[in-house]
């Protein structure tokens, strides 16, 4: 299947926006995600094409990074971070139990395809933990429980929406777009802040006013 | 030569005082006081990247030293410095070991089964660095052993310590980055895109540079223990670049060739054509015995005095011409030329066993015998043009050397052709697309100046009038002018004076004082004084029955010019043929002797700069008979001996001419021919030999030959139009001696709409022999 | 007892706080204004004697850092804002992007003025979308309102700002491998010299800063380098956000001076979780040595971190309580490390291969005494001599952990396992003691 004349222009439009083409690279991996779920052997192709370098370079930055999957994703991945933080306070039980629920080992895909799992690593919200990622969006201080039945709300269709993010939780293509610099019109939905990021705040003014 | 003006650095390396030149890196500083730092990383000729950190020292500068130990490849000398070596600092002790201990937990100990064992940088240095006993305990990193990532290179992930060299090298200097390092941490590996092997023609080059036995050659893979071989230093027989080598023999048979270092010539590197095409010198129809053709027409098996009395009977007192091939040594070259001027008694002698002109002859006679171009003069220029020239095709180790100014200060290039190549799009060549033919008119507008360089190839001469253009170019602009010819015999074929009109040491046959030299030296009355003949006069000569017998000394017909003609001149005449395998002249020949190949005898090659490149036989309990040794039997039978029993002896009879100090002939230019008018599915044909292709050279190096390049028919997208094809099509490419059907490929902007080019000699196109025309010509091409 | 300092944070408890109307609201885009109608060399002295030090985890000068970007060279000059945060325990700048983007955008305007850069990106970590779509949109809503592209705030400079999104790579945060992935390479660490600000992105002088110490200009610019420098320490000036997370009654975001201390954080936040007691600690995330309740009154600037044996690094406070065992948080730690590791050089690549098995083998109780001083002679051999400072990181959990709890580490030998309930540890458990 080759990409649509509409496709390869969005590609065009990535390239124009760095002063070197190379630089594109990245964003132009995660679009390529966004159209087939993961990055294709045709995607890397194009891009070795359009920027006129090999494909083994193109292929080397793509293996590199953790984000770019060599086969197809769930449309909701799910990610628990796992690290020490997060683990200690409740990641590791989440982890084990979206895998017992999911019947899925790390980097399984259910059969129906909606849902994948991946334990992450650190997700710079350590205030919120223990934190699970869906399609790269925030689901703030789980349960083991509370995942569970985020997953289920995949598996049904209606994804709970994220904590902090959209109002609809956007599929795995869908945002592999945003990351390629994309905007999806999704960015006023959602809170500003969580409950802890504005601890110091509160407590200030809690404070100013004795 | 300019004088370069170095600022010269001191510094104390294990309290040692050593000057050397600013920008020197501490690394190879230490190198120069003898004092050996452990490294895997650092190559002198790759960009330092300090990965594998195992030659850390300690360095202090003017009393401050650096808070933890510094990798010695990546930091350069400063005023003031002082290093201290793993045998001065217990600190920079402890951390080489840490490190060396490190790139062992994962190394697998098959080193007894490694083709690397007893030439490893990893073994020694684990034997110097590292501990006795491994205090690993866990599990090893494991990895499928070994992959191909082409058909000549194999990998082995576990041995491989990630040093990048293979893919520094694959980028840097080859500019074919094919090969990278994927994936990340300890599951970093080298490795090719799945779908795109790692076919660079210098890909052999990261075999040799591996530290480990990561990188294994395919054909040499299990075949011999380093210590069971006996290492020659050589010269590379395939082109004219003039690579230092070595040829690594076991029990009378050559295993391996590695490119030898050569700072001037090749550096550190070769083609894979020189590497891993030598099997043709054992081939199964290499000739070993004396041959005579009986009264029934059939190839008999003779002994020597009988072969050279037969050799010698047809010869004598016969109109006799001798033809040489591209891959004499300058002594057997000047074997022939001494043997037609002396035994023969003609200058009817040509070393072009291939499309030339007369053009060519006085181009050759008046611009390039006395001239000294060299691969300095790359390093220098401040722009290049190309001339009927594919550096990375033609002459690899010219194309790594424009490469590398191309990379490291882009300089210019411009290339003048029929086709855009691959090699000049890695050069970032500025592309004048030329119809064939109409070159010289494009070399005439070209702009440049007196530190310009001009790389003339071989092939200019198949376009009448472009080698005056060059010249003219090279007197307006005072550029440099460098003549660079495919095969690695030919320039010293005419310094030996193996050309019609050139005596040894570029004497002017024309030349009453250039004779008389000669004549003294070589002890005869006089010289023939009249222009010889070129190849295809030559054979044209013995069609009309102006010539009666030829000696030719290894050259293919099929090369030359109308290469029916030169069949049914070989058909008619008295041959003897000097070769080592079997070939079209042989079956034709009446008697054939066999002589010496490359790794069997001793002698020189000139490379394209004028550079001699002395070699010895490696392989020593062989034939060792050189082409100049059985000229002198022949010689003697004939009663007019060249006395040149040996390979030493012509060298020193050569040298001892010396260089011709009188007046050059002066270059006659020639115009272009008019272009021939073209019908619709009409075509100028062109074409160029790529460097792995059908060669006989390369017979036999069926891993070699998978990492050729895709053989196919190149046509601009508006012929491809007008014909109705799109890329992939059959296309079938005519001419009324025959006709190639080839998969097309349509390339926009680079060819001219009335040309179409395909690889002169390479499996499943065989233009000259097919078609009997290679550049130039008219021919139909049209839609299979 | 120190006051907390909200400047940054000040109007995030506004709903539309990472508006631009929001940003306005509160004069935003008004620094930008100003900076941009004084001389660029005036707005690089003015951010010098402010004293702002960088806010990634080195604390470098960011004034200085400007200062040593060539002028009149003829050449393109970049910036780059680091928003890879992806420091085990960090988690300041995802929560100031996400409520006020535009502050980050304000604070580029000002250094790119300053710095003479035409063209700057932010490289920002990809596992927040959400985080992209509002700079994303905030870059827009600057571009729409004439503070980006051509003749920004008219005053005759064009800017672009890119947003680059990442991948997934650790590595990313550290300056020339983030270079490198933004130019579109492996991110792997480069060769310094030359550092950045002589040959950076495109080998052209180019400004690393970090995104909290971009967000900080504006404020500086609006309210002059005396109002910032009256806060903080002697050497660390301003304000900082300090993220405190972990096992306490009350994780978040805390703005303060520099120097405050961890009692006092504490104390604002509730304390430790309810029954248990403080352990050991971060002061910048996982790359810095832990401390321990010696450390409470450690005054949590470069200084005073550094004296006591740490680093104050992103200000990543992470807590742990006495439930937590300390060998397993390590073996986590190293775990991350050999997984971010980028593969460029031998101590950090084969180093942490190998400590976490050693580590894994220790907490499942199959390891020995021994084992520990290999661990240390370990961290010895990777420990300034990996090509940059992750294997650096990688080595600090361990030996600071054994340093304070080497019994603990023996203990899993003796008892040949864990003698810790990792349940006790979590959330969970907490909630249900608390109920």
């Amino acid at each position: 299947m080759a990409y649509s004349e509409q496709e390869l222009s969005v590609m065009d439009s990535i390239i124009a926006r760095y002063p070197r083409s190379r630089s594109a690279i990245m964003p132009l991996l995660h679009y390529v995600q966004s159209l087939a779920g993961f990055v294709t052997n045709e995607g890397i192709e194009e891009i070795s094409a359009k920027l006129s370098i090999t494909t083994a370079e193109v292929s080397a930055v793509a293996t590199f990074y953790t984000q770019y999957k060599r086969k197809p994703m769930g449309e909701y991945h799910v990610g628990v971070c796992t690290n020490t933080l997060c683990a200690i306070m409740g990641g590791d039980e989440i982890l084990e139990g979206l895998k017992e629920h999911l019947g899925l080992e790390n980097d399984g895909v259910t059969a129906d395809g909606k849902v994948s799992l991946e334990h992450l690593e650190c997700n710079a919200a350590c205030d919120y933990a223990p934190v699970v990622m869906a399609n790269w969006e925030f689901y703030d201080n789980q349960t083991v429980q509370s995942a569970k039945d985020l997953v289920d709300s995949m598996r049904a269709g209606k994804p709970i929406p994220p904590t902090r993010g959209p109002n609809v939780l956007p599929t795995w293509k869908e945002n592999s777009a945003v990351l390629a610099g994309l905007n999806d019109g999704h960015a006023n939905e959602g809170v500003q802040a969580g409950a802890p990021s504005l601890l110091g705040l509160r407590l200030s003014k809690k404070g100013s006013k004795k | 030569m300019s004088t370069d003006v170095v600022d010269m650095i001191t510094v104390i390396v294990d309290g040692f005082e050593i000057s050397v030149p600013k920008g020197t890196l501490v690394i190879r500083a230490a190198e120069k006081l003898g004092i050996q730092i452990p490294r895997f990383c650092d190559h002198p000729l790759l960009d330092p990247v300090g990965a594998c950190r195992q030659c850390l020292v300690d360095i202090e500068i003017n009393g401050r030293a650096f808070p933890k130990p510094q990798a010695s490849c990546t930091i350069p000398v400063e005023p003031g410095m002082i290093v201290k070596t793993q045998l001065t600092s217990p600190v920079a002790e402890k951390a080489q070991k840490g490190v060396m201990e490190l790139l062992l937990i994962n190394h697998p100990l098959d080193c007894p089964v490694c083709d690397k064992g007893g030439e490893c940088p990893l073994q020694n240095q684990a034997m110097s660095t590292g501990r006795t006993e491994s205090r690993f305990e866990g599990t090893k990193r494991t990895f499928e052993k070994p992959i191909n990532i082409s058909s000549q290179v194999l990998l082995d992930r576990e041995r491989c310590v990630l040093c990048a060299r293979c893919t520094r090298f694959s980028d840097q200097i080859a500019g074919d980055p094919f090969i990278t390092l994927n994936e990340r941490g300890a599951l970093q590996q080298v490795g090719i895109y799945e779908k795109q092997p790692f076919e660079s023609y210098f890909s052999g080059n990261v075999v040799q540079i591996c530290p480990v036995g990561a990188l294994t050659g395919a054909s040499y893979r299990f075949h011999a223990r380093p210590f069971d071989l006996v290492s020659t230093p050589s010269a590379c027989e395939h082109c004219a670049a003039g690579c230092s080598m070595r040829t690594d023999v076991r029990r009378g048979k050559t295993l391996r060739r590695l490119a030898g270092d050569d700072t001037d010539v090749n550096e550190e590197w070769n083609c894979d054509k020189g590497r891993w095409a030598f099997k043709y010198v054992t081939a199964a129809d290499r000739i070993t015995q004396p041959m005579v053709r009986d009264a029934s027409g059939e190839l008999q098996v003779a002994s020597w005095p009988e072969a050279l009395a037969a050799a010698a009977a047809g010869l004598q007192d016969k109109r006799a011409a001798v033809l040489v091939g591209g891959r004499v040594t300058l002594e057997d070259a000047y074997g022939y030329s001494k043997f037609a001027r002396v035994a023969l008694g003609t200058n009817d002698i040509d070393f072009r066993s291939r499309i030339t002109s007369d053009e060519e002859r006085d181009f050759l006679a008046s611009t390039v015998v006395d001239s000294a171009p060299s691969y300095r003069d790359i390093d220098r220029a401040d722009s290049i043009l190309l001339v009927g020239f594919e550096p990375e095709e033609e002459s690899p180790i010219v194309f790594l050397r424009i490469n590398r100014q191309v990379r490291k200060r882009s300089l210019k290039v411009t290339t003048i052709g029929t086709k855009l190549s691959i090699g000049a799009e890695k050069l970032k060549a500025n592309f004048v697309c030329v119809a064939p033919g109409t070159e010289a008119q494009a070399v005439a507008a070209q702009e440049l100046t007196d530190k310009s360089i001009i790389l003339v190839g071989e092939r200019a001469s198949e376009s009448a009038g472009t080698l005056s253009a060059v010249v003219a170019l090279a007197q307006k602009s005072g550029a440099k002018l460098a003549w660079i010819p495919r095969r690695a015999g030919e320039r010293g074929a005419l310094n030996a004076g193996a050309i019609g009109n050139l005596l040894p040491g570029g004497r002017p046959v024309t030349d009453a004082a250039a004779r008389v030299d000669v004549a003294a030296a070589w002890g005869v009355d006089s010289l023939p004084a009249a222009v010889g003949r070129s190849s295809s006069e030559i054979f044209a000569a013995v069609n009309t029955g102006t010539l009666d017998a030829l000696v030719i000394g290894g050259i293919d017909p099929v090369d030359a010019d109308k290469s029916h003609e030169a069949i049914s001149a070989i058909k008619k005449a008295f041959v003897v043929s000097l070769e080592i395998r079997e070939s079209a002249v042989t079956k034709l020949a009446d008697v054939v002797l066999p002589v010496a190949a490359i790794t069997e005898k001793s002698g020189t090659f000139v490379n394209w700069e004028g550079r001699g490149r002395n070699f010895e036989a490696a392989v020593v309990e062989s034939l060792n008979r050189s082409d100049v040794r059985i000229l002198t039997m022949i010689s003697e039978k004939l009663g007019r001996s060249i006395a040149l029993p040996t390979v030493s002896s012509a060298a020193k009879e050569f040298a001892s001419l010396g260089k011709w100090d009188g007046a050059v002939s002066a270059f006659v230019p020639v115009a272009p021919a008019n272009a021939p008018t073209l019908g619709a599915t009409d075509a100028l044909l062109t074409s160029w030999r790529r460097l792995l292709d059908a060669g006989s050279l390369q017979d036999g190096e069926e891993n070699l030959a998978g990492t050729a390049r895709q053989t196919v028919i190149v046509i601009s997208p508006s012929r491809a139009q007008s014909i109705g094809v799109v890329t992939g099509d059959a296309v079938r490419v005519s001419n009324s001696h025959g006709a190639i059907v080839l998969p097309v490929l349509v390339e926009a902007g680079a060819i001219h709409d009335d040309a179409v080019w395909m690889p002169r000699n390479s499996r499943g196109s065989h233009i000259l022999a097919t078609l009997a025309v290679a550049n130039g010509a008219v021919v139909t091409v049209v839609k299979d | 007892m120190t006051a907390l300092t909200p400047v940054l944070s000040a109007h995030w408890d506004e709903e539309d706080s990472f508006t631009m109307a929001g940003y306005k609201r509160h004069g935003g885009y008004k620094a930008a204004a100003k900076a941009l109608k004084m001389e660029p060399d005036a707005v690089i002295q003015l951010v010098k004697d402010s004293g702002l030090r960088g806010r990634g985890g080195a604390g470098f000068p960011t004034g200085m850092k400007w200062g040593f970007i060539p002028q009149g060279d003829n050449k393109d000059h970049y910036l780059v804002v680091n928003a890879d945060e992806s420091e085990p325990g960090t988690c300041k700048d995802m929560p100031l992007l996400l409520a006020n983007p535009h502050v980050l955008v304000e604070g580029i305007i000002i250094a790119s003025y300053a710095i003479r850069a035409k063209y700057a990106f932010i490289y920002i970590r990809g596992e927040v979308a959400h985080v992209a779509r509002r700079l994303q949109q905030a870059i827009e809503d600057a571009y729409a309102a004439g503070y980006l592209g051509k003749n920004v705030f008219k005053s005759g400079q064009d800017l672009e700002l890119v947003l680059h999104v990442g991948a997934g790579a650790y590595i990313c945060g550290e300056e020339t491998a983030l270079l490198d992935s933004l130019e579109g390479y492996r991110g792997q660490p480069r060769l310094r010299p030359p550092f950045p600000a002589i040959a950076g992105l495109y080998a052209r002088p180019t400004v690393v800063n970090n995104v909290e110490s971009i967000s900080s200009v504006p404020a500086i610019i609006a309210n002059g380098p005396e109002w910032f420098s009256a806060m903080g320490t002697e050497k660390s000036k301003g304000m900082t956000l300090y993220s405190l997370s972990g096992h306490v009654a009350n994780p978040g975001q805390f703005e303060a001076p520099l120097g405050i201390t961890l009692r006092e954080i504490l104390e604002l936040a509730g304390g430790v979780r309810e029954g248990h007691q403080l352990k050991f600690w971060t002061p910048g995330g996982s790359s810095t040595p832990i401390f321990t309740a010696d450390q409470l009154d450690t005054p949590l600037d470069y200084e005073g971190v550094a004296a006591a044996g740490s680093m104050l690094g992103t200000k990543a406070l992470q807590i742990f309580d006495e439930t937590t065992c300390v060998v397993r948080a390590v073996l986590r730690w190293t775990e991350f490390y050999k997984h971010e590791s980028c593969g460029k050089c031998t101590p950090c690549r084969e180093g942490t291969w190998w400590l976490v098995q050693i580590l894994r083998d220790l907490e499942n109780g199959k390891g020995t005494a021994a084992d520990l001083d290999k661990l240390l002679d370990l961290c010895e051999n990777i420990l300034g001599r990996s090509f940059c400072a992750l294997g650096d990181g990688a080595t600090s959990s361990i030996s600071s952990s054994i340093k304070h709890f080497r019994d603990e580490y023996i203990a899993h030998v003796t008892n040949a396992g864990c003698p810790f309930d990792s349940h006790a540890s979590t959330l969970f458990a907490s909630a249900k003691a608390g109920a």
